[in-house]
């Protein structure tokens, strides 16, 4: 009987195992950088609430760590921020949907082939070019309808992040417009429908989950967004409604304190930990919650 | 090379005509030259092997190969003395009074009222909408088993439950026409016999057209059978007669299940 050799040769045993621990120890090294992020957060974080007590971070209205009365109250920078992305929000969830409506819908595929890349080119746009858009062309615009625009303000950094936000809400909501089953919509098209009825009382409808998770994604890329806000919005602590005026995000915050005039140790410094403590929650939450919408009502069609 | 038997209209206009009608995707000639005559408040079953076209036909019958964009459709069909194919004719208007039943059970992603008050609401038919629900239900017999939840979503019930949900929702816009694309192909045996009584009692109200691949079916609960094969229409006539006179050879050799 000849001889057949089953076992492994030992040269390939070491490879595929090498191969794997470079595998492994590329993704353990993004994990574990993630981890470590969160780990400074959290100490630093709790290094400034052991001099600034919670409450006052939380409730007291001025922020203002660098003045000689210090005051740390993060509302300020909060209210920008949603003042920015509740302004964002109003550009891009309608402009965003309705584009979707329109590529999943109504776009022949040829049309749609050539749109899409189009669009998704806006995401591609460094935030910096939109800060400046935003500062040189669209404050002086909202300047000939209301001369009394402050030059750096909430409104033309909302308009910009909204532009900027379109794909994201357009892209996703197209991709959960067009899961919908196409007999679904011979249903609706079988009993007299239009093709406007179609879309908007059993496509959306149906895709509801998706459409909704492409909102609050793009709604907390917009409140993590800084170049187009340090730009153009200002850097002025300021509870307001009015968005023609300055304001600063907490996002524009952490640029100015970082850019080297705070002493390093100092509770002025820690600032930056705690506002971005406040920010990494603030995404995390809505990443979440669109991670809970999706699947919570996945189900919807079968 | 076709055979068509006098279709007894006891006097009354047809509920549909097709005339030298020809559907085209690219160059695929999918139904050539079908001339047909369908007597209102019967059943008229499309039978035939599958890619036999007869699918493909009935959607002719309310425009929903409009919504191919390959599809090329040839001939006329002719409804209340208008032919549905002509440039003034409305396919949204032309649905609503022909209403289609699909293989697979497609009930909306909303509640069991939702989904029946769906065309009624479309088309403006809001006055007294519960009634028309409720009607709707009692027509397509599933009013018994949902009227206790019908809030409650269409995916809560099963499958010949949403299929004669479906049937419901074609009925509350009410239509002349119901066509059917083999209603039952995806149904357990007790759902489908549902459906199949279902189908005979709706014939006093409506003029049906359905396809089936199920040959006991068509002979079961149609008045007339047409069967299809390679585009062609190649026998139509009083079911009785297809299934047990054939003049065609290869209807005999299909309802005998020679091939198929």
């Amino acid at each position: 009987m000849p001889h057949v050799s089953l076992t492994a040769k030992g040269s390939r045993n070491f490879k595929e195992g090498a191969i794997g621990a470079v595998l492994f120890a590329c993704a353990a090294a993004s994990t574990l950088v993630t981890i470590g992020v969160v780990l400074v957060l959290v100490r630093e974080t709790f290094a400034f609430f052991s001099e600034v007590s919670v409450i006052d971070f939380l409730t007291d209205t001025r922020w203002e760590p660098m003045f000689q009365e210090q005051h740390f109250g993060v509302l300020p920078l909060l209210v920008g921020s949603v003042m920015v992305a509740v302004g964002a929000g109003i550009v891009a969830l309608p402009i965003g949907l309705l584009t979707a409506i329109f590529l999943s819908e109504y776009a022949g595929p040829r049309l749609r082939k050539t749109l899409k890349p189009l669009l998704e080119i806006l995401a591609g746009i460094p935030t910096v070019v939109y800060g400046y858009f935003a500062l040189t062309f669209v404050t002086p615009l909202l300047r000939v309808f209301f001369p009394e625009t402050e030059i750096f303000n909430a409104a033309a950094a909302s308009l910009v992040v909204g532009i900027m936000i379109i794909p994201t809400v357009s892209s996703l909501s197209e991709d959960a417009l067009r899961a919908v089953p196409d007999s679904l919509r011979e249903g609706a098209y079988g009993l007299g429908a239009t093709k406007l009825e179609v879309s908007t009382r059993v496509v959306v409808p149906a895709a509801l989950s998706g459409v909704i998770a492409s909102f609050i994604l793009a709604i907390s890329r917009a409140i993590g967004e800084t170049m187009a806000v340090t730009i153009a919005a200002g850097n002025l602590p300021n509870i307001t409604v009015n968005p023609l005026e300055s304001i600063q995000t907490m996002t524009a915050y952490i640029v100015q304190a970082s850019l080297g005039d705070t002493p390093q140790g100092t509770t002025a410094y820690r600032t930056l930990f705690a506002v971005a403590m406040t920010l990494f929650l603030i995404t995390l939450a809505m990443n979440v919650l669109s991670q809970w919408v999706l699947a919570r009502f996945r189900e919807e069609y079968q | 090379m076709s055979t068509t038997y006098d279709i007894d209209l006891a006097g009354r206009e047809p509920a549909l005509e097709a005339i030298d009608l020809s559907v085209y995707y690219g160059d695929t000639h999918a139904v050539q030259d079908v001339s047909l005559t369908v007597p209102s408040n019967k059943v008229v079953a499309l039978i035939g092997p599958s890619g036999c076209g007869k699918s493909t036909l009935l959607r002719c019958f309310n425009r929903m190969n409009d919504l191919i964009g390959s599809a090329r459709v040839e001939g006329r069909v002719d409804f209340h003395g208008q032919n549905l194919y002509d440039d003034a004719i409305d396919p949204v208007e032309v649905r609503r009074r022909v209403g289609m039943v699909f293989q697979k059970p497609n009930p909306f992603p909303k509640s069991i009222y939702d989904n029946v008050a769906f065309g009624p609401r479309v088309n403006g038919l809001k006055d007294d909408l519960d009634a028309t629900v409720e009607q709707s239900l009692r027509s397509a017999a599933l009013w018994d088993e949902v009227s206790d939840r019908l809030t409650d979503s269409a995916y809560a019930l099963s499958g010949g439950q949403q299929q004669r949900l479906c049937i419901a929702r074609t009925l509350a816009v009410k239509p002349e026409i119901v066509l059917m694309d083999e209603p039952a192909s995806a149904l357990d045996p007790i759902a489908t016999q549902k459906i199949e009584e279902l189908i005979y009692e709706l014939k006093k109200e409506y003029t049906i057209v359905i396809v089936t691949h199920n040959m006991q079916q068509a002979a079961r609960i149609s008045d007339y059978t047409a069967f299809l094969y390679m585009g062609q229409l190649i026998e139509y006539g009083p079911t009785e007669t297809i299934f047990t006179n054939p003049r065609e050879e290869r209807t005999e050799a299909y309802v005998t299940g020679r091939f198929g």
